[in-house]
């Protein structure tokens, strides 16, 4: 027991300190993908939604690609393809070396996984939503771009919340991915000690658990967003 | 008679014309979804260049026998049998795994509908787990965790188990699938109308045929679709096991392009996993719709 407390303990031999720069990373990663993500998400709805078929058949190719490859994939992809391809731009514009930085490479890919399914989120939220608020809006001489904003965003943002919430936790757990390209997250730092220690057991637990400790975190935070926008609506 | 005509036809309202209708034009919709789809054909179009340019495909017009293709396919000659058995391996990997946690996930279901409070808790804290860590996570812990415990493994005789990348994959990815599993054919079993209950006692069925003829049945279909969902995701997740060694289709490309830097092989790879995957969802959705047929109207 003493020996396991020293190996988690903040201090030169224990790997505390480590596991909690791994977290982190792997928090901000989730973090800074999340808003790319929810933006590139709606705009891919909005283009779903729309009545011109050009721009739904090319919101389609956009998600089936990328809810049909698997994650770690669409991750090399990115990160080798976008190698290769800026050193090719690179060399056609005369020399010069770039290497593609992990966090990037994963906060792309991550976007773009987490992007096509939040598109559907956004979009099964726009069909709950009545034809009759945009005819009551347009009646009411209220412009296309503020009932976008002040009718159309509040509803689809109450009714999407639940499906985005989950695709949050997916996230979360999909930035352990990162690691196999070499971000220093919680996988990463997990896989060091437990080569180091030969404790795996231990550390890849202790990594499980932090997972665990983060999509408790986040449910209780989105039940609160989630009563925050039920506020306004009527009791029953 | 004929009065009664000339009535009609002397007070005959001229149609009106129908409004003009305004050309759709060029609207900001039709310029961004036009460029939209033209960037993806020449991406498309793209893709297909550089497959041609790493196999050195080389269109000859006007030769001696008009038309021709050559090709020097090096990289297929030498890796395209091994994607093929790497495709395979997924396949196989997922209906095994598949397979199994459905089994596994029937009494995961009864435990986690149970009123004892062991059993419950038990079902619930592994569905918990599952579904709060990550599957990498999951399968780092059983394939090098177990050798923590290998004294122990080695007395009971399960070591050459867990010292088996392939048993170890099967394991992790069973155990990941079946605790989902066991949300999908809860919910459904659950969001049954109580009232379907109600009726088949009325008829004085008891319980176990009512849960066996009427609500399973009604309960399998609601939950079709979240299967197939769960099905693609399984295809999706086992790339992960590449990590641990074992030569599915991601294993496969990723040796293939450790030994040949050639980027090819990941574009192998992803046209393979789409074509997997939009397989699946066309076969889904035939099955749906020949097992729903009698729900619609």
């Amino acid at each position: 027991m003493e020996q396991i407390l020293e190996l988690l303990s903040f201090g030169p031999d224990g790997w505390g300190d480590q596991i909690l720069a791994g977290v982190t990373m792997t928090v901000s990663l989730a973090l800074a993908t999340l808003p790319i993500g929810l933006v590139v998400g709606f705009l891919i709805a909005l283009a779903k939604n729309s009545e011109e078929p050009s721009l739904r058949a090319a919101a389609n190719v956009y998600t089936t690609i990328f809810r049909g490859l698997p994650e770690l994939l669409t991750l090399f992809l990115v990160y080798y393809g976008g190698q290769i391809l800026i050193q090719q731009v690179l060399k056609f514009f005369g020399g010069g070396t770039f290497e593609v930085n992990a966090f990037l490479a994963g906060m792309i890919a991550l976007a773009l996984v987490f992007s096509s399914y939040a598109s559907e989120a956004f979009l099964s939220a726009f069909r709950g939503i009545s034809k009759g608020q945009y005819e009551g809006a347009y009646a009411l001489g209220i412009s296309r771009g503020l009932t976008m904003r002040l009718v159309i965003w509040p509803q689809l943002l109450r009714l999407s919340l639940p499906a985005l919430g989950n695709l949050w936790l997916i996230l979360l757990k999909e930035t352990a991915l990162v690691s196999i390209i070499g971000l220093a997250d919680i996988m990463r730092y997990s896989q060091m000690a437990s080569r180091t220690t030969k404790e795996p057991f231990l550390f890849f637990s202790v990594a499980c658990a932090i997972y665990l400790v983060l999509a408790v975190i986040s449910s209780s935070g989105l039940a609160r967003v989630e009563a925050w926008t039920r506020k306004g609506e009527a009791k029953r | 008679m004929s009065m009664q005509n000339n009535y009609v036809s002397e007070n005959f309202i001229e149609s009106r014309k129908p409004p003009v209708l305004r050309s759709a034009g060029w609207s900001i919709a039709r310029v961004a979804g036009t460029a939209w789809l033209t960037a993806w054909i020449i991406s498309g179009l793209g893709i297909l260049w550089f497959l041609a340019y790493s196999n050195d495909v080389v269109f000859s017009f006007g030769g001696p026998d008009g038309f021709g293709v050559t090709a020097d396919p090096k990289f297929l000659e030498k890796y395209g049998p091994k994607l093929i058995s790497g495709f395979e391996t997924t396949l196989k990997l997922v209906a095994i795994s598949i397979g199994l946690g459905a089994l596994l996930s029937i009494p995961m279901t009864a435990m986690r509908m149970s009123k004892n409070r062991v059993l419950y808790s038990i079902a619930y804290g592994y569905v918990y787990f599952v579904r709060g860590t990550p599957l990498i996570a999951q399968i780092f812990l059983i394939y090098y965790g177990a050798g923590s415990f290998r004294p122990f493994l080695q007395d009971i005789n399960l070591w050459w188990f867990f010292r088996d990348a392939w048993y170890c994959a099967v394991l992790a990815l069973t155990l990941n699938t079946s605790a989902y599993q066991v949300e999908i054919l809860r919910g459904s079993i659950q969001n049954m109308p109580k009232g379907q209950w109600e009726a088949a006692a009325a008829l004085g069925l008891p319980k176990w045929l009512t849960f066996w003829k009427i609500i399973l049945p009604q309960a399998l279909i609601v939950s079709l679709r979240p299967y197939g969902n769960e099905i693609v995701l399984m295809i999706k997740g086992s790339a992960i096991v590449a990590i641990i060694t074992i030569l599915d289709l991601m294993g496969e490309t990723r040796r293939a392009f450790s030994r040949t830097y050639d980027f090819q092989s990941y574009i192998w790879a992803a046209i393979m996993y789409l074509i997997m995957v939009e397989t699946l969802r066309q076969i889904w959705e035939k099955i749906e719709q020949r097992l729903t047929r009698h729900l619609r109207r």
